[in-house]
């Protein structure tokens, strides 16, 4: 059955109206639980927002995540999720996630679907310019510095630990030293 | 966060100040809950607003924004007048009996600085430690010395009365005195006290200084390094900590070794520079292990590609006290200083103060990449409000990532926690993971420096990657591989004595993980992407996978359940909750404890064997904690300046009005023409009441995921301002109406929420006004910007733009981070002039 968020909403209604008449909803829940991640591989992750760091369950069947709930064995968390938490499901199924990589020209007023290579490839090249026309051996004292200060970078504390160390290497590699990111707002 | 988040459990008193965790952090009320139900605990909040975390304390006491210190100097006055201190603590595992220079001149006696100001800038030579012949810095046991720290804590201190402190912050003085005494009974050795503080604290050009202040209290009431106590620096996202503990910002490399500048021109000077030496003949030191972590992190980027000094030399230097902070940045974008810019999984135009600034500086780039999930601000700048596309030379690409259930790695949180993340899902649509991305990045430039040579090409085509595998034309990034990157390695056959057991050796192979960061080298024997997650991988495997439920300490540290720097350590300082002798402060909540052979509970921190007289703070060079702190720019002891913008004429503690040695932008020479205060001579009628950004449950940072989220964005869907209902009243307003916040640099529309939440302060006999607004809000997401026939369109669309289109480039003093919770804005009703 797929129903819309508000389409679920009248029929949850609809129930409350029948248990308003006595009838115990108890039976009906222990039934419908099992039943809603049955045949589903289970996964566990974090919270992406806050820094409490609650664990959280994420059911999947079909390659598509069909729940997500708080993990009640996190010494945090013991279940428990705020409303952000409880909403990792829509980061997942969510229609407006950009799902190809967009190419914006420049004086252009429209972003254009580019392909992932040809989109590095340009990248990289815009790199090796910037780079090269802003590469420091030396400052104005004569001091070796081996900087490039025609680009700067800014992210991420949404990036896991090992991609932070990896784009750190990445930037000190290019010989930046504009790096900074959320830590510093 | 010096504790785990439920450890607050064991608390006593908890003082939420600087921020809100009932909206911002709320499962930690899980743990604040259970501590006023099974402990009786007791529950300050202390902010302008009477938050949600102020509905569920015992005792609220209202402050005008930017006036902390005065309010806790007038509570470490409260402490010591009335003795409330834990003194052995204090006398033993703090600075309070060091002797400073007796010609250090304090702002009572110095027109409100200290002593060695000049052009904006201290010279510290008055504020240095008396030091014996052989160095040893001299101290008075008994206190008593005038010029003992103690002492002129004392002295600093007594200025901050009740009634002028009032004066100040707006609080009631009864308020005050409430909350000292509740907040001053922890100072017991069986009572716990802990503070809880976020970015209301650091988004001040007194930030550091906020905090300073807090941690001298929680040391006079000994309640650091013990369960239920410590300050917990709630961060505001998920891996804020982690991407800080890897270097991601421009003064540090990983695991905060201070990044190289010009003038250390070889390895050797930089470990000689870098590394602190001390005669204190007890202390631990334990930076004096800099030279193996700074050898062991060359090691990670350049591995036996080139020798640790080649690596040194060829790595990018800053310039002697430049800065190129957040601020600095976007400055020198806007004068056209950058071509290239990368803003990966970050929305720099909402989230960085001055909006209007950051996004005329974009126009100025040649190139930008934007990593994220959803189209944001930052990425589709050229087409924002004000922006003519056709004008704008920026070349955009707007790269889709995977979210985090998408991929595999791990996080750290608040608590130093490292927990591991699974792949639940694929990627959706052609979406891939950060690292495949950064990765195949590399390789790409990496081909053109190794076809085409260019500047420092080996800095480029030398660094190691090992990361992953080649597909086709994809890489498959592998993070368990860099995850043991950042662990370290040996890199050739090594026996080695045990560091914490003389005369017991251990054979390594290279190859082999290092067991922790005790083990590492400083002749490039080793590497260590990150020193202090040494010991995060080993012949167990990744600890961040662990899920043991068992807790053996009885106070809830959980220690196997995943894995948490330093050394899987829950507690740090903890060395400080035991006496000299090893004995608990209090038993009933031990931390560590001596069995009589060795100790038991959380790993030790900085300990020896009971009696070795060891001081506890291991981290600093001469062993003690600091009530009195020389290192910071800004002065040895917090005091209380005024917010560079705000609603009073003079600062009533002193002639000197703002922290003497913040860097203005509008100072000649310095920023730009869009860098504009008000109200900072004298007060700006135009902008008359102050302003403070915040945030709601229900969005996260500039609501850059959580905006595309149709259950969040219902929740909560648009820019609000919030005022009390008097103003309200001044300046007809009712709730629901449309109104525009304005200041000096920017303004928003937002909704007008007429509420008694906000009361007008009190300050001095003057009635000023506080308004606020929360900051997750953007353009993209609304309805009536122009959509482009492939746009996606949010399923609930929200209202208003980004509330740091107000907010303004001023920073703290030694961070720069900007002062986003105070500055001045006017509401009016929209229409109205």
């Amino acid at each position: 059955m797929n129903v819309s968020r508000r389409g679920f909403l009248k029929i949850s209604g609809a129930v409350m109206a029948v248990s308003g008449l006595g009838i115990s909803l108890k039976p009906i829940a222990a039934h419908a639980q099992p039943l809603k991640i049955k045949y589903a591989k289970e996964t566990t992750t974090v919270c992406p927002y806050c820094s409490v760091g609650c664990s959280i369950i994420v059911s999947v069947r079909d390659g598509k995540v069909i729940n997500t709930e708080g993990d009640p064995d996190s010494p945090i968390n013991k279940g428990s999720l705020c409303s952000k938490g409880g909403s990792i499901y829509q980061m997942a199924v969510n229609e407006n996630r950009l799902d190809k990589p967009l190419y914006r020209a420049p004086f252009a007023s429209q972003w254009k679907e580019v392909e992932w290579e040809w989109a590095l490839d340009k990248i990289a090249k815009n790199v090796k310019k910037s780079r090269d026309a802003s590469f420091k051996k030396t400052n104005d004292k004569g001091e070796v510095v081996n900087r490039t200060e025609g680009i700067a970078s800014v992210g991420s504390a949404a990036l896991d630990l090992e991609e932070c160390f990896t784009y750190q290497k990445f930037l000190r590699g290019l010989g930046l030293v504009y790096i900074e990111h959320q830590a510093r707002i | 966060m010096t504790n785990p988040w439920n450890d607050f459990k064991n608390s006593d008193v908890i003082l939420i100040m600087g921020s809100n965790p009932a909206s911002n952090h709320p499962i930690s009320f899980k743990w604040i809950q259970e501590a006023i139900d099974k402990r009786g605990a007791k529950l300050i909040c202390v902010d302008p607003r009477f938050t949600q975390s102020a509905a569920k304390a015992h005792l609220y006491a209202p402050l005008r924004s930017g006036t902390d210190i005065a309010f806790l100097g007038g509570m470490i006055k409260y402490i010591l007048e009335k003795n409330l201190i834990q003194h052995e603590y204090v006398l033993t595992y703090t600075n309070a009996s060091f002797l400073v220079n007796p010609a250090l001149k304090m702002p009572g006696q110095n027109k409100g600085v200290f002593s060695g100001l000049t052009d904006g800038k201290y010279e510290k030579d008055t504020w240095a430690y008396q030091t014996g012949a052989d160095g040893v810095i001299k101290k008075d046991k008994t206190l008593t010395d005038p010029n003992c720290v103690f002492q002129l804590l004392k002295k600093h201190y007594s200025r901050y009365t009740p009634e002028l402190v009032s004066r100040i912050t707006g609080t009631p003085k009864e308020k005050l005195l409430e909350v000292y005494k509740i907040y001053g009974s922890t100072g017991r050795p069986d009572k716990a006290g802990v503070e809880l503080y976020a970015m209301g604290w650091t988004q001040h050009t007194v930030g550091v200084q906020n905090i300073r202040t807090m941690c001298i209290i929680q040391l006079l009431l000994g309640n650091m390094g013990i369960a239920g106590g410590g300050v917990a620096a709630m961060r505001g996202e998920s891996n804020v900590q982690g991407s800080t503990d890897h270097g991601l910002l421009f003064h540090i490399w990983p695991g905060y070794l201070g990044a190289p500048t010009a003038s250390l021109k070889t390895l050797k000077d930089f470990n000689e520079k870098r590394t602190p030496t001390t005669k204190e003949k007890d202390s631990l030191n334990w930076w004096k292990n800099t030279p193996k972590y700074s050898a062991s992190f060359l090691r990670s980027m350049y591995g036996e590609n080139l020798t640790i000094e080649d690596a040194y030399q060829i790595m990018p230097k800053l310039d002697d006290g430049a800065n190129y902070s957040w601020l600095m940045i976007f400055d020198q974008m806007y004068k056209n200083k950058f071509t290239g810019f990368f803003a990966w999984g970050m929305n720099p135009a909402c989230s960085g103060a001055h909006s209007n600034k950051t996004r005329q500086a974009m126009t100025k780039l040649d190139w930008m990449v934007n990593v994220n999930l959803f189209d944001n601000e930052t990425g589709s700048f050229w087409r924002g409000p004000g922006m003519d596309p056709a004008k704008i030379k920026t070349e955009v690409f707007m790269l889709p990532c995977a979210s985090s259930i998408e991929k595999e790695g791990s996080i750290a949180n608040s608590s130093r926690l490292m927990q591991w993340r699974y792949k639940a899902v694929s990627p959706v649509g052609l979406s891939k993971p950060d690292g495949d991305i950064m990765s195949e990045l590399y390789f790409k430039v990496r081909e053109l420096y190794a076809k085409q040579g260019g500047p420092g090409k080996e800095a480029i085509t030398k660094l190691t990657w090992p990361y992953g595998k080649k597909v086709g034309h994809e890489f498959h990034y592998d993070p368990r591989t860099v995850a043991k990157e950042i662990n370290g390695y040996f890199l050739e056959n090594k026996r080695l004595e045990n560091p914490t057991k003389k005369g017991e050796f251990k054979e390594f192979k290279k190859g082999d993980l290092v067991p922790t960061f005790a083990w590492l080298q400083a002749d490039g024997s080793t590497s260590s992407g990150c020193w202090v997650y040494c010991g995060s991988v080993g012949e167990k495997g990744n600890l961040a996978m662990r899920r043991g439920t068992k807790d053996t300490s009885g106070i809830g540290l959980y220690s196997e359940w995943a894995w948490s720097w330093p050394v899987n350590r829950r507690i740090i300082y903890n060395g400080a909750s035991v006496d000299l002798n090893g004995k608990p402060w209090d038993p009933s909540r031990a931390v560590i404890k001596w069995d009589g052979e060795k100790w038991t509970g959380d790993v030790p921190d900085g300990v020896g064997n009971p009696g070795s007289g060891r001081p506890p703070f291991i981290m600093k060079p001469d062993g003690v904690a600091s009530l009195y702190g020389p290192g910071l720019v800004d002065g040895p002891f917090p005091e209380h300046y005024e917010p560079l913008e705000c609603p009073v004429e003079k600062n009533i503690m002193s002639p000197q009005k703002n922290n003497p040695v913040i860097k203005r932008f509008d100072a000649s020479g310095v920023g730009s023409d869009l860098d504009v205060y008000s109200g900072v001579a004298s007060c700006d009628p135009r902008f008359p009441f102050i302003c403070s950004t915040y945030r709601v449950s229900e969005h996260w940072q500039t609501g850059v995921l959580t905006r595309w989220c149709p259950w969040l964005a219902e929740m909560q869907p648009g820019m609000f301002v919030e005022l009390s209902q008097e103003l309200a009243k001044e300046r007809g307003i009712a709730g629901g109406d449309k109104c525009i916040v304005k200041s000096a640099r920017g303004e928003v529309e937002a909704t007008a929420i007429v509420t008694p939440r906000f009361k007008p302060f009190n300050i001095d006999g003057n009635t000023i006004h506080e308004v606020g607004i929360p900051w997750h809000y953007g353009w993209i997401t609304t309805a009536d910007r122009k959509y482009q026939p492939n746009d996606k369109k949010p399923e609930v669309n929200t209202f208003g733009d980004a509330a740091n289109l107000l907010t303004s480039t001023i920073g703290d003093a030694n961070t720069m981070i900007p002062e986003t919770k105070a500055f001045m804005v006017n509401v009016v009703k929209k229409g109205v002039k």
